[in-house]
């Protein structure tokens, strides 16, 4: 479906031999991180031994378009890669890194439905072909009002969507993380009360904002397993939620897509979870934020801004929206 | 074998006791360790709330397993470990109330309010704590012969602090409620051994093995 009559393709469009090498670089070295996985238990977590593998990426620099690029200081790599929800491994916030390494990434593909042009089951290769990667730094915020600065590495959603062809009866965009309960612990608890597999969605404008981006990588290696390895989604201006790891499926549709905790309790968690320190969650005010890491005389504790402080880049996407209602 | 036992359990309880209170302290060294280690994670003061909180719940349950070991093992020496594991409870609450208010909320006073009343979690975490004091306070002999029959009365609160309890951890679970399932199993079977039924089935049970053993 991407192969293009020569005369239509334009230089500009041509892989370089680096960004070609970089790419096999990147899939050589997923595959190396999966062979370490199997190598794990005679070594001990995985994550203790094996470095993921470098990416090669544009950095993010001040001079970054707004919101791509932020000075706050750095949440770092052991904590990130340390401190999940990532409930398909387990509810506490220490189970994705001892479980994680289970997960199989390698094959991985993304089967893309709905309104687009070009339907079809992709490897995450071709998925990842034409895109150059970028670092963005963004604020995480948690609904468990917490909240991060990470370095991510990643592509636009936009451009993947684009490069699919957006169908014209296309107004919303469905996520899917994958479902492999022998290899995803948390998936198998019998009194969770998510319906696996986890689904997401955003509006089709959301989805095409240029903030939010589809993340394969963190600090400039290739993204851990406890971070929703090999691809996952970044959307800095709403709770860290809707942010889904280990995406498998992206359908266009016309419908506003079910989300797994609106489904689990509705009465707390909203479709858009948008940022928003004047609406409180039942059982946490979302006034202020912890920034991790802290220490115990220094709690960090920081106001919370409106759509995360992405208000100047997204507040227009919801002019005339009731966001106490529509939380 | 407990009548075999007797003496040298009565002789050797203050021995007992004293090892008792050394390993009910182990916690607090798990928590300082945790600290002076810098092992509790990115949010040390998250960390060391939940630790000191669920030290907490378990010295709630040995509490309260009390009565049924009694029951069971048909043995009175239990009793004399009550007062301690429930000063313990009171103890591991005072920390974890303190850990919430100084690290946590930074001896933010009204947010500790605002928490108070519009959290339902904290509203009943908070009322379980306020019930225990009364009970700690009360703890000793003098006010045990002070109040006389209205002090059993009075340490009946212990099974609204356990409810209360239960209310917190159930509405701090966000989706999987097997923790919480586990902890309503195990007060509920501490329950059933408050039953006139369960009481006497033991009972009898005890003289028909009794009466087993004369012949």
């Amino acid at each position: 479906m991407l192969i293009k009559q020569a005369a239509d393709i334009l230089p500009s469009e041509i892989t370089s031999e680096s960004s070609y090498l970089n790419r096999r670089q990147f899939m050589g070295a997923a595959g190396a991180m999966a062979m370490g996985s199997l190598l794990s238990p005679a070594l001990g977590s995985a994550s203790d031994v094996i470095e993921p593998p470098p990416l090669d990426y544009l950095a993010a620099n001040k001079d970054s378009p707004a919101g791509f690029y932020t000075p706050e200081v750095q949440t770092p790599y052991r904590d990130v890669t340390g401190y999940n929800n990532f409930y398909e491994f387990g509810t506490d916030k220490t189970d994705p890194e001892k479980y994680a390494s289970k997960l199989v990434t390698d094959p991985w593909s993304v089967s893309i439905e709905g309104e687009v042009d070009k339907p079809g089951t992709y490897t995450l290769e071709d998925i990842l072909k034409p895109h150059d990667l970028e670092e963005r730094i963004y604020r995480l915020r948690c609904v468990e009002a917490w909240s991060m600065v990470v370095p991510w590495i990643g592509f636009p959603l936009g451009d993947l969507l684009k490069r699919f062809g957006v169908g014209s009866k296309a107004k919303y965009v469905a996520f899917e993380t994958l479902y492999r309960p022998n290899e995803m612990r948390g998936q198998r608890s019998r009194f969770g009360t998510i319906d696996w597999p986890y689904v997401e969605g955003l509006r089709l404008d959301e989805a095409m904002h240029p903030l939010t981006i589809l993340a394969v990588g963190v600090y400039g290696k290739t993204m851990p397993k406890q971070n929703g390895a090999p691809i996952r989604l970044i959307v800095p201006w709403k709770y860290g939620f809707k942010s889904i790891k280990s995406i498998v499926k992206i359908r266009l549709t016309d419908r506003k897509p079910a989300t797994s905790w609106n489904k689990t309790a509705p009465s707390e968690y909203g479709f858009y979870s948008n940022v928003n320190p004047a609406v409180s969650h039942p059982r946490w005010s979302q006034a202020s934020e912890r920034r991790l890491p802290n220490s115990l005389f220094k709690p960090n504790r920081i106001e919370t801004l409106p759509f995360n402080g992405y208000a100047e880049q997204v507040a227009s996407l919801y002019a005339g929206l009731d966001l106490k209602r529509n939380f | 074998m407990v009548v075999a036992n007797k003496n040298s359990v009565v002789k050797y309880r203050r021995y007992i006791k004293v090892f008792v209170f050394l390993l009910a302290l182990l916690p607090l060294l798990q928590l300082f360790l945790g600290v002076l280690q810098n092992s509790l994670g990115p949010d040390p003061a998250k960390a060391l709330s939940h630790m000191s909180g669920e030290w907490a719940l378990r010295f709630l349950i040995i509490t309260m397993a009390i009565t049924p070991l009694r029951i069971i093992t048909r043995s009175s020496e239990w009793i004399h470990y009550r007062r301690m594991m429930g000063l313990f409870v009171f103890f591991y609450a005072v920390l974890h109330l303190l850990i919430y208010c100084v690290f946590l909320l930074g001896l933010q006073w009204q947010d500790l309010w605002a928490d108070i009343l519009e959290r339902p979690y904290i509203t009943v975490g908070f009322g379980a704590w306020l019930l225990l004091l009364p009970l700690a306070v009360t703890s000793t002999k003098r006010w045990q012969r002070k109040l006389g029959r209205q002090w059993s009365r009075l340490h009946k609160l212990i099974y609204i602090v356990s409810a209360l309890v239960l209310l917190h951890i159930i509405w701090q679970a966000r989706s999987d409620l097997a923790e919480p399932l586990v902890y309503v199993l195990i007060f509920s079977v501490l329950m059933l051994f408050r039953l006139p039924i369960v009481k006497r089935a033991f009972n009898t049970r005890s003289k028909k093995t009794a009466a087993v053993h004369k012949h």
